[in-house]
């Protein structure tokens, strides 16, 4: 390669890092959305949803700006994956309607307000379970010729990506009830805290079973694994750490530690994904660097992107801190 | 019947993007007001400006919900429907729209929370700032969603390699001929859009007597607005015609429904194009017009679509009329421009039944006009979808079927019509409770007290508490 800098590896990085941004940020309040069903009573349901509706659609915008930057500098993950993912990617885009507009229209609605509780329940779930559905068609490769998708509209449908459909509800749900610890008090506090142990558990076994599932999907996978890099299994070791954190944090009441090391846990299974497959992003045949688009584009949104980033995470934490603390039923959001 | 995937896949896009274009017109012209609203209240500590400010905010809150929702479909709609498309644009189009979510949704996305829900949490000149930088962000997104588009009508600075167009000048790509009159255009449809929509609700509170002050206020601003804009956007077209004229002559001959390249051409005000033969039936029109307005010539010639083969030519009937529509609208939002001039004198502009009933007949006018303008656009540049350089056909996700295609229509149009149903009951209910004190609130819809948590009742005094009585929160 001629060019001065590997701009294909840089980008890899930056969309990593857009990807598990949006995990975590989206994933709590998607969280919230699915646990919504089950909240013990409507001024916790009240509650829940104030705690993220000042922060949903900027932590929907990752999600925006993981499509946008993969267009800009993986098109041809961009053209492989859409297409293969027809069907779920509308279920996606229908989940995140339902429970996008819920938040405005629920509040206003009076008789019918039952219907936009379901539909900020049901649309997290359908988006939680397609994300993950995603990341299991992910690991299990696309058919593909000449750089086009050539499978069928349900390939993307298996067994295997049930269970990762699965394991990101349990995965989201984890975060969303970890979140209300940190945003509440009372009795909802004391309902998000009872929940935490059990959905950790579930998170676990699920994870575990797709971590022991996932080479038998492919060789590259198991070879990964099992023979040349053995420093990668530090990472499950420090999922394994983050889960007893979150354990001992809800046993201790602590109210932050349970969100924080539930982001630990995120990240390093995340990672683990990541050295499975790296370098392939259109397994099993495409690495990065095939699906690259043009160096000059690559670099031309690169040196906007340094600039811009810096800038939106100052702003985004801002954000944060202006909504700071426990969220309240009476107060609202003043 | 075969089920067409490329003509399913347009129809989605057609379906799904006229539903996206008509909040965002909607949301960048209101952001701008609501920052202006803020901004005298900011500045003169005066109640009526809050008020109004508060109301429109909750308006906002809606329609902004809904233009989100719908602009997350369409940044996939690349992927699912044009993948080929997408890949060979990647080049130009990924840099464009992650720059627009980088410098554009970011911003509206973090200060909406700020603007709907920080009112009490903000210091007054963040609250203000944060309504002006809601506003910037919806033009910052316009910006670069029409050079994205702009490129496509008239592409520039690209190169074709190994199927794909590789960029050789960004500012010649970006700032592409058509942009300038696209982005006028558009900005002053939006302006148009958020006037005209505030200027009919005000004028159906005045004809009901409700809140006088404020109302008549905001029916003041926004006619002051529309009598500048309004013209300005007739000259504006006239521009945005012309430089159409030079790159794309069969999308102005579709609009003219002109087939046989010729002179003295007449201005068209009613015809039936009749493509299969070619001509047109029953025409009226005025002599020389279009040569006129077209060449600045009293028989200037114009190129006919006889230039091209049937098969390339644009649906004509589509083009011509939708083209006229959003014409005649554009010539009465000048006559009620000039007639709220006219009425100023003697102060009976807020008082005159027939013109504030016309006004609020003129509320849906502006959406009519910004989507038979796009389908003027995009119709007319049949069958490119990049001009010249790459068709519809070649352009759709090579595996996509018809029978997944029509799936995901079926879909979106469900699912649209029931977003979109509750979403105008919900801002009906908006308009009905009104700007008036919340009390009234009660009184207006009595049968239980709202629950007001959401972004729409916010900057309100009124929260009802777990008990379901009143408590007062002390907005301003
Ligand atoms: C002239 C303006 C304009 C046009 C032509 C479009 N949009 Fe749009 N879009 C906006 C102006 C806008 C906006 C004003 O910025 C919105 C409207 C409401 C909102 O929340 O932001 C928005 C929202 C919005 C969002 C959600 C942003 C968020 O998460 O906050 C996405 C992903 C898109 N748009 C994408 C598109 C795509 C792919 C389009 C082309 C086909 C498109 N928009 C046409
Ligand atoms: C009054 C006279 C008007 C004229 C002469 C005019 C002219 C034009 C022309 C020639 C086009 C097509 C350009 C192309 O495809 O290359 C266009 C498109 C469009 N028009 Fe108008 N227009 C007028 C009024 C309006 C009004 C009042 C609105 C909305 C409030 C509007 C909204 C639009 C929109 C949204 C488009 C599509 C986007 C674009 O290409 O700019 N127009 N107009
Ligand atoms: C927001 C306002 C817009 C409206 C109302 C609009 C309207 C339309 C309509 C009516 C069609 C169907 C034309 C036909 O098939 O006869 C279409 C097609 C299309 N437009 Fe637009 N458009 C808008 C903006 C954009 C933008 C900003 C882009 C690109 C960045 C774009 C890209 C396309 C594409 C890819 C198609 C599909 C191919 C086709 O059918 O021609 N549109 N649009």
């Amino acid at each position: 390669m001629q060019e001065p800098f590997d701009l294909a590896l840089i980008w890899a990085f930056i969309i990593g890092f857009g990807i598990i941004m949006y995990v975590l940020m989206d994933g709590f309040d998607l969280g919230v959305g699915i646990l919504f069903p089950f909240a013990p009573d409507e001024e916790s349901r009240d509650i829940m949803m104030n705690s993220v509706a000042p922060v949903w659609d900027g932590n929907e915008t990752w999600l925006v700006l993981g499509g946008a930057g993969l267009l800009a500098a993986f098109p041809l993950v961009y053209s492989i994956f859409l297409p293969a993912l027809y069907i779920g990617v509308f279920l996606l885009v229908a989940g995140l309607i339902f429970r996008g507009v819920a938040f405005e229209f629920r509040f206003k609605a009076r008789t019918s307000r039952y219907l936009w509780n379901w539909a900020f329940a049901g649309g997290s779930t359908v988006a939680t379970f397609a994300q993950g559905a995603v990341v299991g068609a992910y690991i299990q490769g696309f058919n593909t010729a000449d750089g086009v998708f050539v499978g069928g509209p349900f390939d993307w449908l298996t067994p295997f990506t049930l269970l990762t459909g699965v394991g990101m509800l349990a995965g989201y749900t984890l975060l969303g009830s970890t979140w209300l610890i940190l945003k509440t008090e009372g009795e909802l506090q004391a309902w998000a805290y009872r929940l935490t142990t059990p959905l950790l558990l579930a998170v676990l076994v699920i994870f575990g079973v797709i971590s022991v599932w996932t080479p038998f999907v492919d060789d590259l996978v198991r070879e990964r694994w099992f023979s040349n890099l053995s420093v990668i299994w530090i990472l499950p070791a420090f999922t394994l750490f983050f889960a007893y954190q979150i354990f001992r944090s809800v046993r201790n009441r602590a109210e932050g530690m349970p969100f924080v090391a539930t982001i630990g846990l995120f990240v390093t299974t995340y990672l683990g994904l990541l050295v499975s497959r790296w370098p392939y992003v259109v397994p099993p045949e495409y690495t990065l660097w095939d699906a690259a688009s043009a160096y000059n584009s690559q670099l031309f949104l690169l040196l906007g992107l340094l600039f811009v980033i810096p800038i939106v995470l100052a702003y985004t934490a801002w954000t944060y801190w202006v909504f700071r603390g426990k969220v309240r039923a009476d107060a609202g959001y003043h | 019947m075969e089920l067409d995937p490329v003509f399913l896949s347009r129809i989605q896009f057609a379906f799904v993007v006229s539903f996206h274009a008509i909040f965002p017109v909607f949301t960048i012209g209101l952001a701008s007001f609501i920052a202006v609203l803020e901004g005298l209240a900011f500045k003169t500590r005066n109640p009526v400006w809050m008020k109004l400010s508060t109301f429109w905010t909750k308006v906002f809150a809606v329609v902004f919900g809904m233009g989100v929702v719908s602009g997350i479909v369409m940044s996939f709609q690349f992927g699912t429907n044009w993948s080929n498309f997408a890949q060979a644009s990647a080049n130009f189009l990924g840099p464009m729209l992650s720059y627009e979510v980088l410098t554009a949704f970011f911003l509206e996305a973090a200060f909406l929370g700020v603007l709907l829900f920080g009112r009490d949490k903000v210091p007054p000149g963040a609250h203000l700032a944060s309504a002006i930088l809601v506003a910037t962000g919806t033009f910052i997104s316009a910006f670069w969603i029409l050079a994205a588009n702009s490129w496509m009508q008239t592409p520039a600075g690209v190169e074709l390699r190994d199927g794909m167009f590789h960029v050789v000048s960004w500012s010649e790509a970006i700032f592409s001929p058509s942009f300038p009159f696209r982005f006028m255009h558009m900005a002053l449809a939006s302006f148009l859009t958020g006037s005209f929509v505030v200027a009919g609700v005000s004028a159906w509170y005045l004809l009901k007597g409700r809140e006088v002050e404020a109302n008549r206020k905001a029916l003041s601003m926004c006619l002051w607005l529309i009598l500048f804009i309004a013209p300005a956007q007739a000259v504006v077209g006239d521009f945005h015609g012309l430089s159409t004229l030079e790159h794309q002559p069969m999308k102005v001959a579709a609009m003219e429904g002109h087939w046989e390249t010729s002179g003295d051409v007449p201005l068209l005000l009613f015809a039936i194009p009749d493509q299969e033969n070619q001509t047109n039936h029953f025409e009226i029109g005025i002599p020389n017009l279009a040569s006129l307005i077209l060449t600045h010539d009293w028989n200037g010639e114009i190129k006919g679509l006889e230039e091209v083969a049937p098969e390339e030519q644009p649906p004509v009937a589509v083009v011509f009329w939708a083209f006229r529509i959003m014409v005649g609208i554009g010539m009465l939002m000048v006559v009620f421009a000039l007639a709220g001039l006219f009425l100023r004198a003697g102060d009976r502009y807020w008082r005159t039944r027939w013109f504030l009933l016309g006004l609020r007949a003129m509320s849906i006018a502006p959406f009519l006009a910004v989507l038979t303008g796009w389908i003027v656009t995009e119709t007319g540049r049949a069958p490119w979808l990049v001009y010249g350089l790459m068709t519809q056909a070649e352009a759709v996700t090579p595996s996509l079927t018809g029978g997944m295609a029509l799936f995901s229509l079926i879909g979106y149009v469900v699912v649209y019509a029931m977003v979109f149903t509750a979403g105008v009951y919900y801002l009906m209910r908006v308009l009905f409770v009104g700007l008036e004190d919340p009390h009234a609130e009660d009184a207006v819809e009595s049968d239980r007290p709202a629950r007001p948590l959401s972004a729409a009742h916010v900057p309100f005094e009124i929260d009802d508490d777990a008990h379901g009585n009143p408590v007062n929160q002390g907005g301003h």
